[in-house]
């Protein structure tokens, strides 16, 4: 088989942040001696020029929170010099006027800041510390400054009833693009499964707002809407397919075929440190274990769909999750004999209270 | 569309590894064939979308590239990643 080229890098520059969001995509133990030697600068930049050479083109600066690093301008001139695409994925609360001058000046392509919620007051529960003043800013100055704005809102039960709010406010904003991210159970999220699981009628009249707001403005707001997992009866191609399209890498340059990888255990990753990033990319055990179509069980094996390259058996950590067998189909899918656990999920008791995401002590479940 | 341009942060790149040009948006990428990044590389804004039917048809020794212009063009104004400047 002739081997896939990566399109996208994600840079998990830093686990610290400032912000606590209760489904954050980091692993639960990012308090762990092993994320706190961070990679230097030169690694991310040789790191940059690497993953060009191997056809990257997307650059994503994200953590934990990616303004918490001090070279975050040499990083930016590392990218633009590497010949990529950058987009800092920020939660805006350190994108000063000054610092988003020097990052325009650095080369920097793209700004992405997070909203928790259209309303302040729930913004600010919802992420653990007062911050939806600062990321209204911070939109403003990304604006004034010419950079092309994705507003993103992970949505959840807590959330999904202001979704008219929230595309009122990125319309007013000059917001570009509009990113809804139903939230994905894996990370910080697998805690908070209680608080944060929507229901069906919360999503069906969200998708009737997308709709509306779709026909009102046009494409001068490109708004990005897929349903949540849970409430599919196919599976989707989690990160394009396994080692298809995409590589992160974590704050000590472990390189990582998705975000939650880390959770699937026996899995081995190499490290840039060590490791040319094209050897990481073709031959390491972390991206060749379900690369393709070779390790599939049943019933993805004889899928009667036929679906195998297109949903490639589904997310790896959620079979893990679910099944307890990292290799088994996505029981998201309705042929998998798991799928009663999916629907189960859904119909879940339910809770207010999160579980605050924290780099003091880390959380096992 | 009277003059159009590429919407802001949209980005005409040759990619050496893959040998082809793309249309470099925020967290995407559109592959363009050489008529197509041609056709980009003279939507600046200034130009109307005759002159840039005009100029292509001149280096192309004078086929009609009308349609193939404003296709393109239509294409990703509805994707949103070409806008009118005069409006």
């Amino acid at each position: 088989m002739r081997q896939p080229r990566p399109f996208t890098l994600i840079a998990e520059l830093s686990y610290q942040c400032p912000l606590h969001c209760p489904y954050c995509s980091n692993p639960l133990d990012i308090g762990a001696e092993k994320y706190r030697r961070e990679l230097e600068t030169e690694h991310w930049i040789r790191t940059f020029r690497e993953a060009r050479a191997l056809g990257v083109l997307q650059l994503a600066l994200s953590g934990g929170e990616p303004m918490l690093r001090r070279d975050l301008v040499e990083l930016c001139e590392g990218s633009r010099d590497a010949g990529l695409y950058s987009s800092l994925i920020t939660a805006g609360t350190l994108f000063t006027r000054e610092r988003a001058e020097a990052l325009k000046l650095a080369g920097l392509d793209h700004v992405q800041i997070s909203i928790q919620s259209p309303n302040a007051e729930e913004n600010d529960r919802i992420a653990g510390n007062r911050s939806f003043e600062k990321k209204i800013a911070a939109a403003r100055f990304a604006k004034e400054l010419d950079f092309p704005l994705t507003i993103n809102c992970v949505l959840h039960r807590q959330n999904l009833d202001r979704i008219a709010e929230l595309l009122d406010l990125a319309l007013d904003l000059g917001a570009q693009r509009l990113e809804l991210a139903n939230t994905q159970y894996y990370g910080w999220a697998v805690p908070n499964q209680e608080a944060l699981m929507p229901s069906w009628e919360q999503l069906r009249r969200a998708e009737e707002a997308v709709q509306h707001f779709r026909e009102r403005v046009g494409p001068k707001v490109d708004v990005l809407w897929v349903l949540p997992d849970f409430y599919e009866e196919l599976p989707k191609p989690c990160m394009g397919g396994w080692a298809r399209t995409a590589m992160v890498v974590a704050p000590n340059g472990d390189v990582l075929p998705c975000q939650a990888a880390s959770t699937i255990p026996g899995l081995e990753f190499a490290n840039v440190r060590e490791h040319p990033l094209e050897w990481i990319w073709s031959e390491s055990d972390a991206f060749a274990r379900f690369r393709g179509t070779d390790w599939m069980q049943e019933p993805c094996r004889t899928c009667p769909l036929g679906r195998q390259e297109m949903d490639f058996g589904g997310c790896r950590c959620q079979a893990l999750r679910l099944t307890g067998d990292a290799a088994a189909t996505d029981p998201v899918c309705r042929f998998s004999p798991h799928h009663d656990r999916v629907v189960s999920i859904r119909e879940s008791a339910q809770t207010d209270e999160f579980v605050y995401r924290t780099i003091k002590r880390p959380v096992r479940i | 569309m009277t003059r159009p341009h590429l919407v802001t942060g949209a980005r005409l790149q040759y990619d050496e590894v893959r040998e082809e040009h793309v249309l470099l948006v925020p967290e995407g990428a559109v592959r363009l064939n050489p008529t197509a990044a041609a056709v980009l590389e003279l939507c600046d804004g200034e130009r109307s979308l005759d002159e840039i039917v005009d100029t292509l048809s001149a280096r192309y020794e004078g086929s009609d590239l009308r349609e193939d212009v404003e296709g393109l063009v239509d294409g990703l104004t509805q994707k949103g990643l070409v806008v009118d400047a005069a409006a």
